[in-house]
């Protein structure tokens, strides 16, 4: 980002964060977290120790960060290096990003920007209209589908934690990832203490990852018995059998065709439950056991738009609620070739032009890539 | 209170109610060295010769009597410990965790019926820290306990995504139960030994003592476990060593790799000892097989990080960055 931009967006991140100490906290056993943040054009300052909210806001005060993290580890040490911090535990965490959901609405608003001219198209082309040159970035914005979609998978994972599981609806926190997602917590003691090899199997399971036509009472052996599993059963077993054996009346006949097909036709129809049904979490992200997050109530500079928590996912419209920088006016050159809708205003498509526009809105385009401050 | 006898304790003398009723009888490590005794140190020397050789030892508990069953356990452990081999007490120990093993199944099954698990579920509570619940005629164990165990596991049956799952909890099989916990029992019969002090023995233990120092050099050129190994072959290596079972894919890898490094079929065999299934014949057979040194003549060559990643074998780490193939690890990489 040019550094007009930058400073731009910097007063208006330093401004929501002077106002809006209400959204501003550490979370839970802060003390013993791992925090650090970014600044403009610049590394990753990690291994900070903050204890509570007033040396938290100290700190967003002074650097104006453009992203905030914190580990979802906990640490006797925190603020030594990663070898000596004493790792005591860490919070499931679960990443849920609508560009990983494989959506069709995707090539409609995603804008290929050239290198160097800034010219954004949507769809791809080989050669760039204005300047011909050859080399693009993607920038992607998000749509209501991209997000309805994206709840529809925070609602599955919300289901398979607490009934298979066993975790408790009150341990689970749902936030807006503040650019094109959601991201999840967990604190439950059981499982806090599981290393990265415990949680990949854990991302597996949620994912459907790895289902073998025998746990679902197909064997290898075509004389030997088949046991299907019944749509009233627990787990994957019953989410399984409710997909085979969705009509009541074809049951008979579908476990028929199931028997006679055989376990290879049957590991196929495993790996499409797979990809229908397996919830689309990112399984690095649960994995990572010492991974700085994004803080809650920080603003993300891929958007600038906040992470916050939803509590009401169904009613939740981050379009509305996340975006929280001001709203008095800015004029700024904007080339975007897709409509963004804020705070139920719509803006652009833009070819290229002058447009006066809300604070929010401007830093967004800038965040996007897609616009210059005059 | 659970009351444990006699008998239970010549199935799992490693308890420490063991050492209790050894102190009720008021035997000394003195009186043990009286010649009386003798047949109890051939006992326990014997329990240790077929642990070494990878076999189990047997007890009829019916015929014999319980008391020398317990006494050449901890007979043994003096023998053990005075000879101070590591790799004798590490094959020892998992030995007799395998023995363990076979009859806390065999509680775990049959007491099911008979509604009396409270000394197999005592025992894995204990040892093991796992609380063990019945629901109707299966084993239930929270899904936290269970992944920190099964993960070491590489059969697919152990992904979670593949058992019965409710509310938090694993549904397992009484042998499923058993085998989950196999290594920790290993590993903690090693730390009893370990913990074990012996100032003086007596002078009738020498000689068995000697026999075994000179058993232990028969095992001491196995080891050869090198830092430099990529992380899937000691990987593979750590499985095979706690006596697990390693997938075919894995002890193909192992093969391949180490062959491919210069080591020979000899020294490989030894590896695959501890493996619950080893047969010397067939394992030679399929390393020369691999070598090429017999049938087809075909030499093959170690599977790319690639076919191990998408069989589970790959745990990589920073140092595997830029290798497409295990044996290119740790060799430097030509500044482009
Ligand atoms: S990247 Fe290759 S060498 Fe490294 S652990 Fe994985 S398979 Fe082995
Ligand atoms: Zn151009
Ligand atoms: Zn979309």
């Amino acid at each position: 980002m040019n550094e007009k931009n930058t400073l731009f967006v910097e007063s208006a991140f330093k401004e929501y964060y002077f106002n809006r100490f209400d959204l501003i906290h550490v979370p839970q056993k802060a003390s013993e977290r791992e925090f650090g943040y970014q600044k403009f054009n610049s590394g990753m300052t990690r291994h900070l120790v903050i204890r509570n909210d007033k040396e938290l806001r100290l700190l967003l005060m002074k650097e104006v960060p453009s992203d905030v993290y914190c580990s979802n580890a906990y640490y006797s040490f925190p603020g030594l290096p990663m070898a000596e911090k004493d790792w005591k535990g860490a919070d499931l965490i679960f990443d849920i990003d609508a560009k990983d959901l494989g959506l069709p609405c995707r090539q409609d608003h995603t804008v290929f920007k050239c290198s160097s001219c800034g010219h954004g198209i949507i769809g791809f082309q080989p050669k760039c209209q204005q300047c011909d040159s050859t080399k693009f970035e993607s920038v992607s914005t998000t749509c209501k589908i991209c997000i309805s979609e994206s709840k529809n998978q925070v609602t599955r994972l919300v289901d398979v934690l607490t009934s298979d599981l066993g975790i408790k609806k009150e341990e689970i926190e749902v936030y807006f990832s503040g650019n094109e997602g959601f991201h999840m917590r967990v604190t439950n003691s059981d499982y806090e203490s599981l290393g990265s090899h415990e949680r990949a199997d854990l991302a597996d399971y949620i994912m459907f990852n790895g289902a073998i036509p025998e746990s679902f009472g197909v064997p290898r052996q075509s004389n030997s018995k088949v046991s299907l599993p019944s749509t009233d059963e627990k787990g994957w077993r019953g989410r399984v059998a409710r997909k085979l054996f969705s009509s009541k009346s074809k049951a008979p006949k579908i476990s028929k065709d199931i028997i006679a097909n055989g376990h290879t036709t049957f590991q196929v129809q495993l790996d499409e439950i797979k990809k229908t049904m397996g919830v689309k979490i990112d399984p690095k992200v649960t994995m990572d056991i010492h991974r700085i997050f994004r803080l809650e109530g920080s603003i993300n500079s891929k958007s600038g738009l906040a992470k916050i928590q939803c509590t009401d996912l169904d009613s939740f419209d981050p379009f509305q609620s996340a975006c929280l920088l001001g709203d008095d006016s800015v004029d700024i050159l904007v080339d975007c070739p897709t409509q963004i809708r804020l705070k139920n205003k719509k803006f652009g498509p833009y070819k290229n032009e002058k447009v006066s526009m809300p604070k929010y809105a401007a830093v967004y385009m800038l965040c996007k890539g897609l616009g210059n401050i005059l | 209170m659970l009351k444990i006898g006699v008998k239970d304790l010549a199935k799992y003398p490693f308890l420490t109610e063991a050492g209790e009723y050894l102190r009720d009888t008021g035997l000394s490590l003195e009186q043990l060295g009286h010649s009386d005794w003798k047949p109890i140190v051939e006992k326990a020397y014997g329990r240790i010769v077929v642990a070494s050789s990878g076999q189990i030892y047997n007890s009829d508990l019916d015929a014999l009597d319980n008391d020398s069953e317990l006494l050449s356990f901890i007979v043994a452990i003096i023998l053990l410990k005075s000879a101070g081999m590591a790799t004798l007490i590490k094959r020892f120990s998992l030995a007799e965790s395998r023995r363990a093993e076979r009859y806390l199944q065999q509680d775990l099954y049959a007491s099911r019926e008979k509604k009396n698990l409270e000394l197999p579920l005592k025992i894995i509570r204990d040892i093991f820290s796992v609380n063990v619940l019945i629901d109707n005629d299966e084993f239930v164990i929270k899904i936290p306990d269970y992944v920190k165990r099964s993960v070491h596991f590489h059969e697919k049956e152990w992904k979670l995504v593949n058992r019965r799952i409710s509310n938090g909890y694993v549904y397992l099989s009484a042998h499923e139960t058993v085998r989950l916990i196999r290594a920790e029992l290993g590993e903690y019969i090693n730390t009893r030994i370990q913990s074990v002090n012996i100032s003086s023995i007596p002078e009738s233990f020498r000689q068995r003592v000697q026999d075994l120092v000179a058993l232990a050099k028969k095992f001491s050129d196995t080891t050869f476990v090198s830092s430099e190994y990529p992380p899937c072959v000691k990987h593979g290596i750590e499985v095979l060593e706690k006596g697990e079972n390693l997938p075919h894919s894995g002890r193909f890898l192992l093969a391949t790799y180490l062959l491919s490094k210069g080591q020979t079929v000899d020294q490989i065999a030894p590896l695959f000892k501890n493996a619950p299934d080893y047969n010397e014949r067939t394992t030679r057979y399929q390393l020369e097989h691999i070598s090429g040194s017999s049938g087809s003549g075909t030499k093959y060559q170690c599977p790319s990080c690639e076919k191990l990643r998408s069989e589970s074998l790959c745990f990589a780490i920073p140092d595997c960055n830029g290798i497409i193939n295990p044996v290119q690890f740790g060799k430097k990489r030509k500044t482009s």
